[in-house]
């Protein structure tokens, strides 16, 4: 019986140290690199430009304009209605970059942008965002690729058009007071997203 | 005669040794064990925190602290003010790349960038040390988007309660123009009714199962008879929402030990009873400088602690829950009025008996007004506020926090001012100066330009849209 016991003991043991080696090995198999920072930063973008398209057509147009049973308002809390689209991507934006904060090896930062922004600390800053966003401007249905380096750190930075599909995105940017252009018309590349992914330290 | 000289010196040398040791065995004592460190403070504390100037530990929570220590204490105490209504400047605003460069001018990723502490020299009348030139590092070219603005200097970005940093948008321009050409006194004037009682079954702390919904009667007290109460405190209680709503007195006098079930009788309970159902209420208590020592684990204030003119007869009074509102009685109309003026004894509160919110707060008490439409202390320095219970829920609550909208006082226009006034008339009395003291008995001598500036920009951009339909 005795015997039986120590069999069993050694036996969970060594299933034990089993499943941590796979588990270790496993880990890093999970940690070599399989996507270029193009990649990764295309994967973000289709994600973001995702989230945001089902939030405009299926909450925010469903409500405002179908339903019609709440606003949307840049002053949402205050007018007690929905938040932009453009505002629910920046406080996504912004989450992220509370979260990522503390995960080193996951510190990307995004951000929505434009050569006529309402708000003017959208406007671009770095040589990277001017050239890119003039460039997806001009040239449709194409993305801006570059290296940059800020504050002493270098980034591979992605940006993709970001175009005014829906009616009500042209007329709200046309009609606010703070807009620097008001004759956009449906399909206009209205503004850019911008990835900013690390490269090594 | 030479070895007594040697002597001598051996005997000074040893005797600066032992003293020297003693210094800097005192002095790491001091800096590592005592609870007392006031010996290493540099200079006197602001206002706003000289009530704990001796929890050292509260700010400095190591010895050396570096700029991210400092900044968790602050955020500590003050991190939900900052985030509320809005941040304007979220942390996540300068960890952005794009934004680094914005860092080289101020690192407004840490507090003590522009607040700093011990130095009185720096620090304005408000008890905050804060530079003038902050915005124009980032906003110098304001004047291009802001036609409006041309000519501004660098200095007067937040006055008259156009700009704060933190809450930027709290009377945006898109905010003025809505109430633009309001009158003086709005058609309805009453602040909001509270929430607690509606709302008890939904607030998962309330310890609903101790206390169930119930109105008591004598028969149903139960203390312990040697500690019965007297006629007029069993008269009194009786009469309070408390025992209209099942809360006996084991609810406040009876404490369960933390290490037994032993349950011990308190004759004089202190806020931790309170907290027990009002937990946001004695947390905001504890964020404003009536309970700020509390917060700290050091004894309550007392009144002769305050820096603002108190009456010398309330100096020995300690500020607990009970200080405003009476044990047994918890009356909230003496809570909001009795009790505030009889300790302060600045020109505002002296006058506020002569003023015509007083005059409204007569008539409501004598039931010749509707409920709220009277104005007490209270009404505006601890306002009824709809507050974030979780992150799930609300309430419409009384603030216990009363520095919470005081200053800078543009604070208080939406939390209470604009429950009666309209928003010109407001912003031109939160600027006159004379008109505070005197407690608002006569109308606005000065005029605040922000309504006008933002009507002039409303049409600039009705314009600008005329003329790209025309084209």
């Amino acid at each position: 019986m005795k015997h039986i016991d120590k069999v069993l003991i050694g036996a969970s043991v060594a299933i034990s140290i089993a499943g941590i080696g796979t588990a270790i090995a496993g880990n890093e198999e999970f940690d070599k690199p399989t996507i270029s920072a193009k990649t990764m930063a295309d994967a973000l973008h289709l994600v973001m430009d995702s989230d945001r398209t089902i939030y405009t057509r299926k909450i925010v147009n469903r409500l405002v304009k179908k339903d019609k049973v709440i606003k949307a308002s840049e002053h949402f809390e205050d007018d007690k209605a929905l938040v932009l689209p453009a505002q629910m991507f920046r406080f996504g934006s912004e989450l992220v970059a509370k979260r990522a904060e503390k995960l080193a090896d996951v510190n990307f930062s995004y951000s929505l942008q434009s050569l006529w922004p309402i708000n003017k600390q959208n406007a671009p800053k770095t040589d990277v965002e001017k050239a890119g966003l003039k460039y997806i401007a001009e040239n449709k249905g194409k993305n801006y690729y570059a290296k940059e380096t800020l504050g002493g750190k270098t980034y591979f930075t992605a940006i993709y058009a970001d175009t005014g599909v829906a009616p009500v995105c042209v007329s709200c940017h046309n009609k606010h007071k703070d807009t620097p252009k008001r004759d956009f018309k449906i399909g206009d590349v209205m503004g850019g997203v911008v990835i900013r992914i690390p490269m090594g330290s | 005669m030479l070895n007594e000289r040697k002597s001598k010196r051996s005997r000074l040398l040893w005797i600066w040794i032992f003293l020297s040791l003693g210094l800097i065995g005192w002095l790491a004592f001091s800096m590592f064990e005592a609870s007392d460190k006031t010996i290493f403070m540099p200079g006197p504390m602001t206002s706003g925190h000289h009530q704990i100037g001796i929890a050292c530990d509260a700010c400095h929570k190591d010895p050396l602290p570096d700029g991210e220590v400092f900044q968790k204490a602050c955020t500590h105490c003050h991190g939900d003010d900052r985030k509320k209504p809005f941040d304007s400047h979220p942390r996540s605003k300068f960890t952005d790349p794009r934004n680094t460069e914005t860092l080289e001018n101020i690192n407004a990723q840490q507090c003590i960038s522009c607040h700093t502490e011990h130095q009185p020299d720096m620090t304005s009348s408000n008890g905050l040390t804060q530079p003038q030139d902050f915005c124009i590092h980032c906003h110098a070219d304001i004047a291009d988007d802001r036609p409006s603005h041309k000519g501004m200097e660098f200095n007067t970005c937040n006055s008259s309660g156009c700009h704060n940093f933190h809450n930027n948008r709290s009377i945006y321009t898109d905010f003025l123009v809505k109430h633009l050409h309001e009158p003086d006194l709005l058609s309805r004037q009453t602040v909001p009714e509270r929430e607690f009682s509606k709302i008890l079954e939904e607030l998962t702390d309330y310890p609903v199962e101790r206390f169930p919904f119930r109105k008591l009667t004598d028969s149903d007290i139960d203390s312990p008879a040697e500690k019965s109460l007297d006629v007029v405190q069993h008269k009194e209680w009786l009469d309070t929402a408390h025992a209209g709503s099942g809360v006996n007195c084991s609810a406040c006098h009876e404490v369960k030990q933390s290490d037994s079930d032993q349950v011990l009788w308190i004759d004089n309970p202190d806020h931790t009873a309170c907290a027990r159902c009002h937990n946001l209420e004695v947390e905001r208590f504890k964020r404003g400088k009536h309970g700020m020592r509390l917060a700290v684990d050091l004894p309550p204030m007392k009144v002769v602690d305050a820096r603002l003119p108190m009456k010398k007869e309330a100096g020995h009074e300690e500020l607990g829950c009970n200080s405003c509102h009476s044990a047994h009685r918890y009356d909230v109309q003496e809570a909001a009025v009795d009790s505030c003026l009889g300790c302060h004894a600045d020109e505002h509160s002296l006058a506020y008996k002569s003023s015509p919110h007083y005059r409204l707060w007569q008539k409501e008490m004598s039931g010749d007004a509707v409920a709220g439409s009277g104005v007490s202390c209270a009404s505006c320095h601890m306002p009824r506020i709809n507050y974030d219970v979780n992150d799930w829920m609300s309430r419409i609550m009384v603030d216990h926090n009363q520095n919470a909208n005081l200053s800078p006082n543009e604070k208080m226009i939406r939390s209470t001012c604009m429950h009666c006034h309209g928003l010109g008339y407001t912003l031109n009395a939160m600027g006159d100066k004379e008109l505070i003291k005197n407690n608002f008995n006569d109308k606005p001598a000065v005029e605040i330009k922000s309504m006008e500036l933002a009507e002039q920009d409303q049409k600039r951009a009705e314009q600008e849209s005329l003329q790209v339909q025309e084209n």
